[in-house]
């Protein structure tokens, strides 16, 4: 009796991509996730080097140039490529500070929330018994509340500035890291890999650690992206509100709320900083999408 | 003059040079016939059926020379006209009852659905008349199932319900998609029950569409077998079970269970139905027929007319052994 | 359904303790003395100092003080601004039906529009119109929306001078308060043009509050649609004879609904959250202005309890999307 077995499943099986290879390919099939990687690239750069590539000192003040326009406009100066502020500031220079600043804030709240956050999921899912309802509880409460008035509500007790603005935009999201590590966890315990790792004498923490949390990261990629874009909003949205990082530091949401006040005679204050926000987080946002349907082929077709 | 005349129909997913899925097929349904369409999964036997009911959506392409039903011609019918056919003379059941009923509306909801948009039915009228088609199909408690969501009921009791649904209009001609297929074997033959007692008693036409040789035997009056989108062979049923002409045909015969009896193993047909992009150049069957020629491998054989029926192949088999 | 009802009432109350737990703790964990942090000012008379603690009830062991809240809270009392005297209860429910107004015109922009987008451009795969769709949903989604509604005030009422910048209604009129929502109090009154100027104060806010929602709709009625559309009742609803429009609309919409709908839902809480930004902005009267110019001031009962009365406000919301979400979906319902 023949088989269908085809003899190319061999060769094909020598050739087979390695899984960085597979994954770049999957990445790299989608357009916007490329272009959002290629914007986060020149944000990370522009933060590396922001003293170096910005004309001036972020916060040196030209008396004689108060709000002048971009340098293609009418009045506008070659010096002050994309005009000044109400206070003769150079707008370039704040803006690519601006940058490192977001992205610090964004990447120190995203470590400081997906690092406890993973463990308090992993606790979860390892103890369903009383541990693991108790921690979803505290969590639940948490999402009781929007996250950018749960963010508001800590700054508003810890007092506005750049640590607490990290903190609190770090505690925020929290919730979403243990739920989706535990959920990770919970469905993973079940697998026959995980049985046979604890048949073979696997302790706690080997199968926490090195067993099932690989296998969980996937997700917590994607989600760790996706709150890197929100963190950034949320930032930007404390210091418009006048509780994130104060004046004079030129941060994007900041330099919006003090540039609410010209709006009727300086345009370019008012849109600058607010599409560098819109662009990043859009980039990011690009990115996360290109990595949810790269590394997780089973959420593609969630949403 | 037939009920139902398909002539040449073709049917290709995405452009014009696609394989077809299903390749010059006739088809002629009589009123009143039960007709069964035999074939493994994938020789496009149910495409047939959806071709024929406009089911077929871009990017699959529909062509024929002949589409007719009941004097209409259904490829030139279009929206209002076609939807006034389309689910009161002709209708359809579907393999899998679990997943044809819309989960978010009771079972009366979406029966008297059809008895208003065919009828014109509603109200107190729809409901008792749903209510009548629910018992015609012998739901027990039927008052108090018209209430039910889909997901209430099992899935012979769901195919029951998909079955009222499809003769609420009185149809002339019902198309059984392996109705009986994902249900369990006890409900199997009550449900082929059912479907043959409406049908003698409605005097409509049936189309069964089956790879169960078995209640092909016991239920149908003429047979096509479909291997790879063609009909390979055409035949009435005790002469099409007695004296198969075509390989494919006498193999599946061969696998019933029954026809093994006292043999060590069932007899089986190896490989598969060859894909959409694995096409042998000459006879589609001629990768597993047992009495394949160089020819066979080399032309593919018309679908040649003969006594009491037609086949496609070079080498026809039983054609002496005829019985008169 | 009851009983379903019963059983999604019974899990609200742990979330409701939780929640006046965080409330209660946020309040103690001010940096330094929470005396001079409250009054503004260092080196307190001892004397006032050790008054003022006692008011508070701070001096209390930290259970006690629990109690009390919880009591108080019971009994309605949600303590008084420090900056008016008015009751936080009072302050809440007049600036309240502001929000109220402002979200749910919000909620109607971002959900018919939203809805419509999402079934075409799902019925229409691969066109333009599905691309455009996709791609301004994502810039939506991605939308900080503070600056979008200092664009759009600077192209609206700055240039084009169409719409007011801030407020609910023009000062020139004086509108008595009947039910608090500014478009039914001025169609109630007969002061001429009153109902005009309500609405076109409205517009903005509404869209800039609409917009992330609006992308969410679009986006998850798009792919529920696809998903729908695959099904097969879809299939036998056309099989049936029906027209495209039922098909589409009662058989496809109506389970495409469900998943659209949870996200609606978990949108509610975003909405109040964007109503902060939004109505400080607009300077739009609601409590989300008032939430922040609390923190502006200090005002820290006002702080606490209206964090808790926000977090109620959500907790019910969720608790009636959950509601409604049974009774689009049988087999939640019936779930045992």
């Amino acid at each position: 009796m023949t088989h269908s077995t085809t003899p190319e499943a061999v060769d094909q099986s020598l050739l087979y991509p390695s899984p960085l290879k597979e994954f770049w390919q999957a990445f790299a099939h989608n357009k916007g996730a490329v272009a959002g990687l290629l914007f986060m690239i020149g944000m990370i750069i522009c933060a590396l080097f922001a003293p170096w590539l910005a004309p001036y000192n972020p916060s040196e003040q030209f008396r004689d140039f108060l709000l002048t326009p971009p340098s293609w406009l009418e009045g506008g100066q070659m010096q002050f490529l994309l005009g000044t502020d109400e206070l003769g500031r150079d707008m370039l220079s704040r803006l690519i500070h601006g940058a490192r600043l977001s992205l610090m804030i964004g990447l120190a709240s995203v470590l400081l929330s997906m690092l406890p956050g993973i463990l308090l999921g992993l606790v979860a899912g390892f103890f369903p018994r009383l541990l693991g309802p108790s921690i979803m509880r505290l969590m639940d409460v948490m999402l009781a509340l929007p996250s950018l008035l749960l963010a508001v509500a800590i700054v508003a007790i810890l007092g506005p500035g750049l640590i607490n603005t990290v903190v609190a935009i770090a505690i925020v999201s929290l919730p979403s890291y243990v739920r989706l590590t535990r959920a990770a966890v919970m469905s993973e315990l079940n697998r026959d890999y995980v049985t046979a790792s604890r048949l073979a004498g696997s302790g706690l923490l080997r199968l926490m650690f090195v067993t099932v949390l690989p296998n969980c990261m996937a997700p917590l990629i994607v989600q760790a992206t996706l709150s890197f874009s929100s963190a950034i909003l949320d930032a930007a949205a404390l210091g418009f509100l006048g509780l994130g990082v104060q004046p004079p530091t030129p941060e994007w949401g900041t330099m919006l709320a003090s540039a609410r006040d010209y709006i009727e005679r300086a345009w370019w204050v008012v849109t600058l900083p607010g599409l560098a926000i819109l662009l990043s987080v859009l980039a990011i946002n690009l990115m996360g999408d290109g990595l949810r349907d790269a590394l997780d082929p089973k959420l593609k077709n969630a949403v | 003059m037939s009920l139902l005349n398909i002539k040449n129909l073709s049917v290709r997913f995405g452009d014009a040079n696609a394989v077809p899925v299903v390749d010059g097929l006739d088809i002629e349904v009589n009123e009143g016939e039960v007709l069964a369409i035999v074939g493994e999964s994938g020789s496009g036997k149910s495409v047939t059926m959806m071709a024929l009911m406009g089911l077929i959506e871009a990017p699959g392409i529909v062509k024929a020379d002949q589409l007719q039903f009941d004097g209409h011609d259904m490829l030139s019918l279009k929206g209002k006209q076609r939807r006034k056919i389309v689910g009161k003379d002709l209708s359809m059941v579907f393999q899998d009852p679990m997943t044809a009923l819309n989960p978010s509306f009771t079972v009366g909801y979406q029966i008297e659905e059809v008895l208003q948009q065919h009828l014109g039915l509603k109200g107190k009228a729809a409901r008792a008349r749903a209510l009548q088609l629910l018992e015609r199909v012998e739901i027990p408690a039927a008052a108090s199932r018209l209430d039910a969501y889909p997901h209430q009921l099992s899935g012979g009791m769901s195919q029951r319900v998909a079955i009222a649904m499809a003769i609420a209009a009185e149809p002339k001609l019902l198309i059984a998609d392996e109705p009986t297929t994902a249900l369990d074997v006890t409900i199997q033959a009550q449900i082929m029950e059912l479907l043959l007692d409406l049908q003698r008693e409605q005097n409509m036409a049936l189309v069964l569409i089956t790879h169960d040789l078995a209640v092909v035997a016991e239920t149908a009056q003429r047979v096509c077998v479909m291997y790879a989108g063609q009909a390979v062979e055409l035949g009435h049923v005790p002469m099409l079970f007695d004296s198969p002409k075509h390989p494919y045909t006498e193999a599946l015969l061969k696998a019933i269970p029954e026809h093994s009896l006292g043999a060590k193993r069932l007899a089986t047909l190896p490989g598969i139905v060859p894909g959409r992009f694995d096409r042998p150049h000459g006879c589609l069957l001629s990768p597993r027929c047992p009495y394949a020629q160089a020819d066979c491998k080399a032309q593919r054989p018309d679908l040649v007319p003969h006594a009491h029926g037609a086949v496609r192949c070079f080498y026809p088999l039983n054609l002496n052994s005829e019985v008169a | 359904m009851l009983s379903f009802i019963a059983r999604r009432l019974g899990l609200l109350i742990p979330t409701f303790f939780g929640v006046t737990l965080l409330t209660f703790a946020l309040i103690r964990m001010i940096p330094g003395d929470p005396v001079e942090v409250m009054m503004g000012e260092r080196r307190v008379d001892p004397a006032m100092h050790a008054e003022a603690l006692h008011r508070l009830g701070l001096d209390k062991p930290l259970y006690t003080q629990y109690f009390d809240y919880i009591g108080n809270l019971a009994q309605g009392d949600l303590g008084e601004s420090l900056r008016t005297r008015e009751s936080v209860w009072h302050e809440f429910t007049t600036l309240f039906p502001a929000t109220l107004e402002l979200s749910l015109a919000a909620l109607l922009f971002a959900g018919t529009l939203g809805l419509i987008a999402g079934v075409i451009a799902a019925l229409k795969r691969g066109s333009l119109f599905d691309h455009g769709v996709m791609g301004i949903s994502l810039a939506g989604y991605s939308m900080p929306i503070f600056w979008w509604g200092l664009l759009l005030i600077m192209f609206f009422s700055v240039w084009l001078g169409w719409t007011p910048v801030s407020g609910r209604i023009d000062l020139l009129y004086d509108i008595e308060p009947r039910t608090g929502f500014m478009l039914i109090d001025t169609l109630l009154s007969d002061e001429e043009g009153a109902f005009v100027s309500a609405l076109r104060h409205l517009i903005l806010p509404a869209v800039v509050l609409g917009t992330i929602p609006l992308a969410v709709i679009a986006r998850m009625t798009r792919s529920a649609m696809l998903e729908v559309l695959r099904e097969d009742y879809v299939r036998t609803a056309r099989a049936k004879g029906l027209s495209p429009a039922r098909v589409v609309f009662i058989h496809g919409l109506r389970n495409a609904l469900i998943p659209v709908l949870t996200v609606f839902g978990l949108q509610i809480g975003a909405l109040l959250a964007g109503a902060v930004l939004t109505e400080t902005i607009f300077s739009w009267p609601g409590i989300g202005k008032w939430l922040i110019e609390s923190i502006g001031a200090r005002d820290y009962p006002v702080v606490q309890n209206g964090i808790l009365l926000i977090a109620c406000l959500v907790i019910l919301v969720n608790f009636i999307v959950d509601i409604l979400y049974g009774l689009a979906n049988p087999r939640i319902r019936h779930q045992r």
